[in-house]
């Protein structure tokens, strides 16, 4: 866990709608709850320092033998190196298999939703987010790969058929990353296009940013496959 | 698991070649035109990208595609979506009866992470995909990489959320045919992996036919 006492670098809420992004330095922590339960917030990573190296679903997944996100975990880039850390999850299931929502979707569940009629709570999609914040870095469709859902449980049968698991992130939940590069992070806080609710309820969450502890030898992510070691060990051999 | 033969004649297509394993291939399906792979000897890893020919920016998602379909697995009856929401192929034939779409392509510096650092001199298939791009797609290039289908190979999720590279269900002659909705660049890497089940540790030719 980061240390509380450490002064915060970003602390401010992220509103349903609204979508965020910056440069994570490497060692420095970002630590998303989901205020009032039930949130949805959609993520891309990328090296800051060479944006074509960005969060690799596939990569993630089965270097770590998982199909879900939670503590423990690292999200790797398709270098072969660790983005981010998972170093605290309260929720315990982060999707990254089920995408985000677009405009088109937006307008077939919730209806019309534009600006001209309800100002700055209009009804924004995911997609378009993100390709809105991508684009303040020279970033652009073909950029746009999978992404982390953090608080969006979407869990497979035995045949694979997929369900949308309604109420799993409670109040308060908490995820808490390690940035092990300097990180673009990039979020959208809109409703996942799996959750039934029919109308436009986006849920507010709240950013903050401080200065992470150390990884220690011993740390959680490093240690839990020797795959994730292996990851580690290329990732500071970047930064040496 | 479900098996959907195909009436396609081979003697009938217009394309048919055989690609070797390690080797990238790349290829424009029109719209209306069917497209075959065939597992010649069986538990080949078929790593495959679609783009739409009029807009390269648009392209096979991987994840829209798993959502739309409300299924991890593919087979006859999946519509591989864009990222633009729309169908660019639908699955119409498939006789192995599942497809991955979770594994992505194994890298020269994924190969590091999961197998052991010395392995970084192996082939990959994304060096497949980034030679063929290279040579003959220059409109596309690393950007375009996401995650891929492939074709036979099986990598079952579990309930609880974890996710295993298995052997293959395929089988010698198995195959799979889509249909194209729109003019489609088709990018493929027949897999050299020899570190893990996906080929059987025996990477083998596939063959490739149009109609």
């Amino acid at each position: 866990m980061a240390d509380e006492s450490k002064e915060s670098i970003v602390d401010e809420p992220l509103r349903g709608g609204q979508m965020w992004s910056r440069v994570l330095k490497r060692g420095q922590s970002l630590r998303l709850t989901d205020i009032a339960g039930g949130g949805s917030v959609a993520a891309l990573f990328f090296n800051a320092d060479q944006p074509l190296e960005r969060y690799n679903m596939p990569d993630t997944l089965k270097a770590q033998h998982i199909a879900r996100i939670t503590a423990g975990n690292v999200l790797y880039s398709d270098m072969g190196r660790v983005l981010c850390s998972v170093v605290s999850d309260s929720c315990g299931w982060h999707d990254t298999i089920t995408g985000v929502g677009d405009a088109k979707q937006s307008l077939l569940k919730y209806g019309a939703g534009d600006y001209q009629t309800l100002r700055n709570e209009w009804h924004r999609n995911s997609r378009d987010n993100l390709l809105v914040e991508l684009g303040k870095y020279g970033l652009a469709k073909r950029d746009f790969g999978a992404t982390v859902n953090f608080f969006v449980k979407v869990v497979p049968d035995a045949e694979g058929k997929l369900s949308w698991v309604p109420e799993h992130s409670k109040p308060g939940s908490m995820v808490e990353l390690r940035s092990e590069m300097n990180t673009l992070v990039v979020l959208s806080n809109t409703p996942h296009p799996l959750d039934p609710t029919l109308n436009y309820t986006p849920k507010i969450a709240h950013i903050a940013v401080r200065w992470a502890e150390p990884a220690l030898p011993d740390d959680r992510c490093r240690r839990s496959c020797p795959e994730n070691e292996r990851g580690f060990l290329l990732t500071e051999a970047y930064f040496s | 698991m479900a098996l959907f033969e195909s009436s396609l004649d081979p003697k009938q297509a217009s394309f048919d070649t055989v690609l070797g394993s390690g080797l990238g291939f790349s290829h424009v399906v029109l719209r209306g035109q069917t497209l075959r792979i065939v597992d010649l000897e069986g538990n080949q890893a078929v790593d495959t990208l679609f783009f739409s020919a009029a807009d390269p920016s648009e392209r096979y998602s991987a994840v829209d595609t798993i959502r739309e379909q409300g299924a991890i697995y593919l087979s006859t009856g999946s519509p591989l979506m864009s990222t633009e929401g729309r169908v660019l192929l639908n699955i119409v034939a498939d006789t192995c009866g599942r497809h991955d779409t979770l594994g992505g392509a194994c890298a020269a510096e994924s190969n590091q992470v999961r197998y052991a650092i010395e392995k970084k001199y192996m082939h990959s298939c994304r060096d497949n995909f980034l030679l063929e791009i290279q040579q003959r797609r220059p409109e596309l290039s690393k950007r375009d990489l996401t995650a891929n289908i492939n074709f036979f190979m099986n990598v079952p999720v579990t309930p609880e959320g974890g996710l295993d590279f298995d052997d293959g269900i395929s089988a010698p002659g198995r195959y799979v045919e889509m249909r194209a909705d729109e003019d489609v660049i088709v990018l493929i890497s027949n897999c050299p992996q020899l570190n893990n089940p996906c080929n059987g540790y025996n990477p083998t030719p596939v063959r490739i036919l149009v109609w």
